[in-house]
């Protein structure tokens, strides 16, 4: 293992971003029991869904008194981009019979970003594979820690919990607001939000906004140059020199 | 029981979301429309719902502790704090205001 590490730089980034990711699974459990899951419907969103993003939607929208249907659906949504992320991986990797299911398994954000950002395709597999399989163990290990503490704290707004379900989604949101585009369908999908807010049902803001967020990209689709931060993966390979900037 | 059944129904449609991508010819992903839908929808979506958790309630707007939540997220963000780090942030600030009387 430790050869393995010293010698691939795929395994290597896939493992510090494996550890560096599946901590937030500890925000996710604690927020989930917060919104009034149980620990098991928690546990299965960290199985069975095992996408970050999708995960704080269904608990963030119960959480605001939506329905489930609200609720699944907002996960769907934004889970549509790993069905972009499978087909480049699919292209990048290959992978074959029961690998194939795995690998869709752990297409996230982050098993795509480190895959994507090598360029040997040993280590394009070796990066992908780390990444995947370490942040669905520790994911889901700490995703069961965070339930429990989160439990054992009591009335969760009192800790803030609230606001950690906030600042959770502004951090999933803030490295796609590469460019000034990126910042304006954020700012338009916000505003649509709070209009929507005192005439729908909890829930359907949200959907409202992912509406407005399909129009934007449906019309604009023929403009727009290469780099822009609109391409739907994350770079965590970002030159600190740049990554302040845009 | 119905929340279970969301549940099952949001993990099926978000498994089967990530096998279609294996599934579906290459070419499509040339298509830029495609990849960038997937692009606009996921910042639009993260936006709604920072929005949502930070001002609604039910079907309120309220101005509560979590504002401080986010003031003080986006200021960790600003200063380059790790994903952790900003949520720990912002549970602190949340709770630092309702210690102090906001609601």
């Amino acid at each position: 293992m430790s050869l393995l590490l010293r010698d691939s730089p795929g395994a290597r980034a896939g493992l510090s971003i494996a550890l560096a990711t599946g901590l937030y699974g500890i925000s996710f459990g604690a927020l989930s029991v917060a919104s009034g899951l149980n620990i098991w419907q928690t546990s299965v969103l960290s199985l069975l869904l095992f996408s970050g993003g999708s995960q704080f939607a269904f608990v963030g929208v119960i959480a605001g008194g939506g329905t489930g249907l609200a609720a699944a659906s907002a996960a769907a949504l934004l889970g549509i981009r790993n069905a972009v992320y499978g087909m480049q991986l699919n292209a990048l990797l290959n992978p074959r019979g029961w690998r194939r299911v795995v690998a869709a398994q752990v297409t996230i954000d982050e098993s795509l970003a480190t895959s994507t950002g090598q360029s040997d395709p040993v280590e394009q597999r070796r990066g992908f594979w780390v990444a995947g399989v370490g942040i669905f163990i520790l994911w889901n290990l700490f995703t069961i820690v965070g339930a429990l503490v989160g439990n054992a704290l009591g009335d969760p707004k009192q800790w803030g919990l609230d606001g950690a379900a906030v600042a959770a989604f502004l951090a999933l949101l803030w490295p796609r607001l590469r460019s000034r585009e990126a910042g304006a369908i954020a700012i338009a999908c916000a505003v649509a939000t709070v209009v929507a807010v005192p005439f729908v049902p909890p829930g359907v803001p949200i959907l409202v906004a992912a509406v407005v967020a399909a129009l934007i990209g449906f019309f604009q689709s023929s403009r727009g140059p290469e780099g822009e931060g609109l391409e739907p993966d994350l770079d965590p390979y970002r030159d600190p020199e740049t990554a302040g900037e845009s | 029981m119905t929340l279970w059944f969301w549940i099952i129904a949001a993990c099926a449609v978000g498994f089967l979301t990530k096998l279609l991508g294996y599934l579906v010819p290459r070419k499509w992903l040339t298509n830029p429309r495609v990849a960038r839908i997937a692009g606009t929808l996921t910042i639009g979506l993260l936006a709604s719902l920072t929005v949502v958790n930070a001002v609604a309630s039910g079907e309120r707007l309220v101005l509560d502790a979590r504002l401080g939540a986010l003031v003080a997220a986006a200021i960790a963000l600003w200063l380059k704090a790790p994903f952790l780090v900003v949520v720990i942030v912002g549970a602190l600030a949340a709770a630092a205001l309702r210690f102090l009387g906001m609601p």
